[in-house]
């Protein structure tokens, strides 16, 4: 890949991963959300593959094929299954994640997030001032801050799992533009962690149904001071 | 023979939780965990043995490595372990004849405990950063079922917030471990985020990447050690989870997410300087005691009090790491064993008041010294060594942070931090002295009077307690390693 078609090929992926962080943050229908979610998955395996291609690394590779087979593959199907699973089990529906927050100001929020995230990658981008790669962390950073952000304003157990899962892909574009390379051990570790943290969270979202009826975490008063 | 000793710990437990799947629970089988635990701590203390004055060993390729932290670590898993599986046949047969759990339950039970023991084993002797991590999550995994055990709407919440918040919080954790990578790769370290070779190179880490770095690191790995302001997860998980599952979670897994801070503050100190962890473990430790303070005095669950105190000796163990010279390491380790020992005991005694009582509320609860005096007399020895009274170990380690923290140039926050402790300690003793004393309430017709069962299972409390008591007399050849686990964080021999 020629140096130009690979700087246009990272900020394209870059972008499209904060495109579809705005979007998951705008959308307040689940099927949306899980779909935007699974272009996501995409987008961060072919920026995995883009500098796979340019640093001609064969391990890049295999984590490209990883990061595809588990976020835009498994993972959104994980969401489906249990998005049909929770409307054939509800009495009403509930399509809808109901944030605390509503449309305006979360985008407005995004925004912020995104200016706050150029802010705090600062000394990273300092780090290799060269690398076109280094200079699209901003955006990886800002995809986190968003998925933090839509952690906490949003009610409905499985909006918080997709939520989390944002977050987690801000964190992996972070780590796959600083360049830097983890040992095979560590990254299979951590797939495997955040595909059973997801399982487990499933399960306990069908238990929340069982018991409350319900996976609005409002109805979650039992335990306080 | 080493390598054997370091894999036992990680290895046994894992035969163990096999053995409970193919064998399931019954009478027998019910003494595998113990047998379990007590191999574990024999491992731990042969491997201290072994390796007390040579350098660290590490172990397949690097990725696991012996040194006296580690060594230290397991020996508290090990302990606090013991006395834990010790207790939980008893609890267990206690359960299952209140109709709350079946044989399928406990084997289950017996199975995931067995897996927690395996990863908290893995943390510690990780000798990568990013296996230190993979290892935390995995506790959270496995034990979320533990919290959720009984099933109750009380345990679905808790069980949620818990992995919720704790996976959260070590996904910042994961986020400033990356920096960390990206620092350390700059600097020319080779890959794969070793501990000892990022300590080594720290000085040439880039040090505006490895401030956030830091910051990330000790807010995530202190989500799951239980320190403000992500503590929220604690008082409910330790709550709601089954009595010896709380004193694991509290006893050890606390503090095994808190020696990984210690290890990111040994490299935090060599590129930034000692100042800046200190100010940030020191604004965290005022706010865990601050909170447990404020929580600790209209509290009304005697299973939240308790985890509402493991939040204030967190603190404590914040200010100590903040105050950072080695004895104040020291004093913070022998806290860890300390608070382990002494609040395991007392989850495992709070099972036993709940399944002869039926009620986790405080006032639920009178006169326990008349209607089970060897429960009483545990609850009351057991929080009396949690408050910090001579002869039990907590009083030296808390009297070694104080010390510390006002000789090592932290004295208005240890101040502070000792006022407040003052009222927790108040808070405690007054609710644990409505308890005890007074008229037996009315007992509830499905519960259960039988004074036999009120003493099941509380022998190895009584141990745990004189262990405890005879640690904070005389440590023996436990200061030697204490001392050399403070040095492994400090640097100096």
């Amino acid at each position: 890949v020629n140096a130009t078609a690979y700087v246009e090929l990272l900020n394209l992926a870059c972008g499209a991963l904060l495109v579809t962080a705005v979007l998951i943050l705008w959308r307040r229908q689940f099927a949306a959300i899980i779909r935007w979610f699974g272009v996501q998955g995409l987008a961060l395996s072919a920026l995995a593959a883009v500098l796979a291609l340019h640093g001609h690394d064969v391990r890049l590779g295999a984590i490209a094929a990883g990061v595809f087979a588990l976020r835009a593959v498994a993972l959104p199907w994980l969401l489906r299954r249990a998005l049909a699973r929770a409307e054939a089990a509800a009495l009403q529906p509930q399509r809808e994640t109901r944030p605390l927050v509503n449309v305006t100001a979360s985008l407005l929020a995004a925004a912020l997030l995104t200016l706050l995230a150029y802010a705090v990658s600062q000394p990273l981008t300092a780090l290799a001032p060269a690398s076109p790669a280094a200079h699209a962390i901003p955006l990886g950073m800002a995809v986190v801050l968003i998925g933090f952000f839509s952690l906490v304003t949003r009610r409905r157990a499985l909006a918080q799992i997709t939520s989390f899962l944002l977050m987690d892909n801000g964190i992996t574009a972070v780590g796959l533009l600083t360049l830097a390379s983890t040992s095979l051990i560590v990254e299979l570790g951590i797939s495997l962690d955040l595909l059973l943290a997801v399982l487990v969270l499933q399960v306990l979202t069908g238990r929340l149904r069982e018991t409350f009826g319900t996976t609005d975490l409002d109805e979650l008063r039992e335990l306080h001071d | 023979m080493t390598n054997a000793l370091m894999l036992a710990p990680v290895a046994v437990p894992l035969l163990g939780a096999a053995a409970f799947l193919l064998l399931g629970w019954s009478r027998a089988t019910a003494w595998l965990a113990a047998a379990s635990a007590a191999l574990m701590l024999a491992a731990a203390i042969a491997l201290a043995v072994r390796q007390a004055g040579h350098a660290p060993v590490t172990w397949l390729d690097g990725e696991l490595r012996a040194d006296p932290l580690a060594e230290f670590m397991l020996i508290v898993i090990g302990a606090v372990g013991l006395l834990a599986t010790t207790a939980s046949p008893a609890w267990l047969r206690g359960e299952i004849a209140a109709g709350r759990a079946t044989a399928r339950t406990a084997a289950r039970h017996s199975v995931l405990v067995q897996l927690f023991f395996a990863a908290m084993a893995a943390a510690v002797l990780a000798a990568n950063l990013g296996l230190v991590w993979v290892a935390i999550e995995g506790t959270t995994i496995v034990t979320a079922f533990l919290v959720g055990q009984r099933r109750t709407r009380q345990a679905v919440e808790a069980a949620w917030k818990y992995v919720m918040i704790c996976s959260t919080g070590i996904a910042i954790a994961l986020l400033g471990i990356l920096m960390l990578n990206a620092a350390a790769a700059h600097a020319g370290v080779p890959a794969g985020l070793d501990l000892e070779q990022l300590v080594a190179a720290a000085p040439h880490l880039n040090r505006g990447v490895t401030r956030i770095a830091v910051a990330l690191l000790i807010i995530g790995f202190g989500t799951k050690a239980g320190l403000a302001p992500l503590h929220a997860w604690l008082p409910d998980a330790h709550g709601q989870a089954p009595a010896p599952v709380s004193a694991l979670m509290s006893g050890v897994l606390l503090s095994v997410a808190f020696s990984v801070i210690l290890r990111v503050k040994a490299i935090s100190d060599a590129a930034l300087g000692p100042g800046y962890c200190r100010s940030l473990l020191a604004i965290l430790a005022l706010a865990s005691l601050a909170i447990a303070a404020s929580l600790l005095i209209g509290q009304r669950d005697y299973k939240r009090m308790l985890a509402y105190s493991s939040v204030e000796h967190m603190g404590l163990l914040a200010l100590g790491a903040a105050a950072g010279s080695p004895a104040a390491i020291a004093a913070v380790l022998l806290h860890m064993l300390g608070h382990g020992l002494a609040k395991g005991s007392l989850f495992v005694s709070a099972g036993k008041v709940l399944q002869i009582t039926g009620t986790h509320r405080i006032d639920g609860v009178r006169g326990l010294a008349a209607r089970a005096p060897l429960l009483a007399g545990c609850v009351g020895f057991g929080v009396l060594a949690l408050l910090g009274f001579p002869p039990f170990s907590l009083f030296a380690s808390e009297l070694g942070i104080a010390t510390a923290g006002f000789a090592d140039g932290l004295g208005w926050v240890t101040a502070v931090a000792v006022g407040l402790m003052l009222v927790i300690a108040a808070a405690l003793f007054n609710h644990v002295s409505r308890m005890l004393a007074g008229e037996p309430a009315a007992v509830p017709a499905t519960v259960s009077t039988d004074t036999g069962r009120s003493r099941a299972g509380l022998g190895p409390v009584v141990l745990a307690l004189t262990a405890c008591a005879v640690l904070g007399v005389w440590a023996g050849p436990l200061t030697s390693l204490l001392h050399s686990a403070a040095a492994t964080i400090t640097g100096t021999p």
